[in-house]
């Protein structure tokens, strides 16, 4: 670390990410609707495609299902693209291709297969996008063997996970909550890759272990601060990478706090949380001295009022509740 | 039903100075598909095969010919009526057979079946199960080739069923909007499962349809393995040569059921008949017989050396090995 930094916000961030995959490897190209000569719907490469011409910011027709399979051919010719779906709710137009397709090649070729392919997306709620535009759908992804699933949070991960990605044999899926593109930070001018792999301990506590990732983290920990002004020492672990799930972490925060609460904007039946929860009783259950709670969407479409929407989704006021319950507090 | 075929009758051996040879290769390799999938069959009631089994039989004019028109270091990309496909891609007969029994020596190590047939080394990429899903995989490889400066072509086949779901369209606009070395080839035997192409499409004009998207599209008899080779070797040619895609309609017909599920409860058994009339090995088989490329001795040794392959390829299978499963979860991921 040179010790510089430069302040970004999380937008910049993955567009370095991107720039420096680009500059990295030749094989490397962006391709998804509007991402050339628009600058992206999240304006995430807003400039690629000025500086790296039309073949490797490649706009696409509004074709979810066939650029994500021509993404993962591509990936299968030796190419290493990145398909950007606009959102992951257009990203079910082509859950045909990434479940059926790149999750499936490589065991059902018998290993022969690669699909080194990585496809980001934005999700969740939050700009009044209303119920079609502000899904939290990760777990769906999470549950699919064959594919790695992961979720920058930080500025640090939405600069340094897209390159790791790419280095990895087979189909990532990246998830980036659209409540953090504007986020702002300090970031080190050096930033590199960072695993996609591993939980990540965002704040050190004893009494309560807040297990959240992307867009509710720093909710969860805002949550941790207001909970450590009434005596409450909260720790919270960003899951990062929701397939593989970092079982070793959560399971070591637990058996120091002995109190779990996983916060997840995804619907609460079969959710992420579900699964950590499970996880924990699985593997922790000797260690906890109350339930598992779970702060997670109300179920239903997300509406698209402010005052409804914020309910909907977990907020602060509603982690804190929830850590208190589990402390009987 | 009407005949509908765009061309019929004899073979058209001048446009493709057909030898001796030649002829005789192609006959054999379509009757090496139609006797391994007819043991196929066979082992189907044994039990020996299990799950899905989808057969090619009336077809094999497709596969052969358009095989014949591709480099090794060409594209394959086909669907779940496939082992005619591998068979001609000269994906060996054993590793096949053991494919259709499950066993590890397979050419999927017995994880994928009759549908999921692959072979990387021959570049030979299935092998779907989800109708028009390999398009877009097509569309893709054919991208790879296209920005890494390969002139390579990738072969794709699927059948007309696949031209009512979105994935086919999607991809044939991507691949003449970017002008992608593609083959498309749809194998038009008239019926997706027992849904009849009048009772699915508004336009029953496969070639049409391509046509739209701006891709230079013909329609072919699908049973006339010499006029298939010869359009595809004429399509492979210009899309080599920067031309972008090319699509070949082949208007075939399926001689046996969908899979070894289906009654047939669609169809005429005179309809069957009817076509089987006009079947690529019978009509090919005599014409090579009436110019004198075929006497009995020939197709005799023909019979002979397949029999023996298949036989070969039987024990093969039965003598493989079952992957332990203790390898349940090899190959998910290339890391934990």
């Amino acid at each position: 670390m040179s010790g510089q930094t430069i302040h970004t916000t999380y937008r910049g961030a993955v567009r370095a990410a991107i720039r420096d995959a680009l500059d990295r490897d030749e094989r490397v190209f962006l391709m998804g609707e509007d991402v050339g000569r628009y600058g992206g719907c999240y304006a995430v490469s807003k400039g690629l495609y000025d500086d790296y011409g039309p073949e490797r910011i490649r706009d696409t027709p509004l074709s979810e299902c066939g650029f994500t399979g021509a993404g993962i051919g591509a990936a299968m010719g030796g190419m290493r693209p990145i398909v950007e779906i606009m959102t992951v709710n257009f990203s079910l137009l082509a859950l045909d291709q990434i479940v059926n397709n790149a999750a499936t090649l490589r065991h059902m070729s018998g290993g022969q297969l690669s699909v080194p392919v990585v496809i980001r997306m934005a999700t969740g709620a939050g700009k009044q996008l209303a119920a079609q535009h502000s899904h939290s759908l990760e777990a769906w992804y999470a549950h699919v063997p064959g594919l790695k699933v992961a979720a920058p949070a930080t500025l640090e991960d939405a600069r340094g996970m897209l390159w790791s990605a790419l280095e990895d044999p087979d189909p990532v899926v990246l998830f980036e909550h659209v409540m953090l593109y504007n986020r702002e930070g300090d970031l080190a001018a050096d930033a590199g890759p960072v695993p996609i792999t591993g939980a990540a301990v965002r704040r050190e506590g004893t009494d309560v272990s807040l297990i959240t990732y992307g867009g509710c983290l720093f909710k969860t920990l805002d949550a941790a601060e207001a909970l450590a002004a009434d005596g409450i020492s909260a720790e919270v672990i960003d899951l990062r990478s929701l397939r593989p799930l970092d079982d070793a972490t959560v399971v070591a925060s637990v058996a120091k706090t002995h109190r779990a609460v996983v916060i997840d904007e995804g619907w609460r039946t079969g959710s992420l949380a579900a699964e950590v929860s499970a996880r924990i009783m699985e593997q922790a259950f000797w260690e906890l001295d109350a339930p598992v709670g779970r702060v997670c969407s109300t179920e239903v479409p997300i509406p698209y009022p402010k005052h409804l929407e914020d309910a909907a989704v977990p907020q602060a006021p509603d982690i804190i509740a929830a850590a208190k319950t589990a402390l009987a507090r | 039903m009407t005949d509908t075929q765009p061309t019929s009758g004899i073979p058209r051996a001048h446009k493709l100075h057909l030898s001796r040879e030649h002829a005789l290769h192609l006959l054999k390799e379509m009757l090496r598909i139609r006797a391994f999938e007819e043991r196929c069959a066979e082992l189907y009631t044994e039990e020996k095969i299990r799950g899905f089994l989808h057969l090619y039989s009336g077809e094999e004019a497709i596969a052969v010919g358009v095989m014949k028109a591709l480099d090794a270091t060409d594209a394959v990309v086909a669907t779940y009526r496939e082992h005619g496909h591998a068979l001609a891609r000269g994906l060996p007969m054993d590793r096949l057979m053991a494919e259709m029994y499950g066993k590890q020596d397979g050419v999927s190590r017995g994880r994928g079946g009759s549908m999921h047939l692959f072979d990387a080394k021959r570049r030979f990429y299935g092998g779907s199960a989800i109708v028009a899903g390999g398009i877009p995989l097509a569309v893709g490889l054919a991208l790879a080739d296209q920005m890494q400066d390969r002139a390579q072509v990738t072969a794709c086949f699927f059948g007309e069923g696949a031209a009512a779901e979105g994935a086919f369209h999607e991809s044939l606009n991507l691949a003449a909007l970017w002008r992608l070395p593609v083959l498309f080839v749809c194998e038009n035997n008239r019926y997706a499962m027992g849904t009849a192409l009048e009772r699915s499409e508004s336009e029953t004009d496969i070639a049409r349809k391509a046509a739209c998207y701006q891709i230079p599209s013909v329609a072919l008899d699908g049973m006339d393995v010499i006029a298939i080779e010869a359009a595809a070797r004429e399509a492979v040619t210009e899309i080599r040569a920067g031309g972008g895609p090319r699509f070949l309609e082949c208007r075939t017909y399926r001689f046996r059921a969908h899979s070894m599920f289906d009654a047939q409860l669609y169809r005429d058994k005179a309809e069957v008949e009817a076509w089987k009339q006009k079947g690529p090995i019978l009509r090919f088989r005599h014409w090579l017989e009436e110019t004198g490329m075929l006497d009995a001795e020939t197709a005799g040794r023909l019979d002979a050396e397949i029999e023996r392959e298949i036989a070969a390829a039987v024990d093969f299978a039965e003598s493989g090995d079952w992957e332990p499963v203790e390898n349940l979860t090899c190959d998910v991921c290339t890391k934990a």
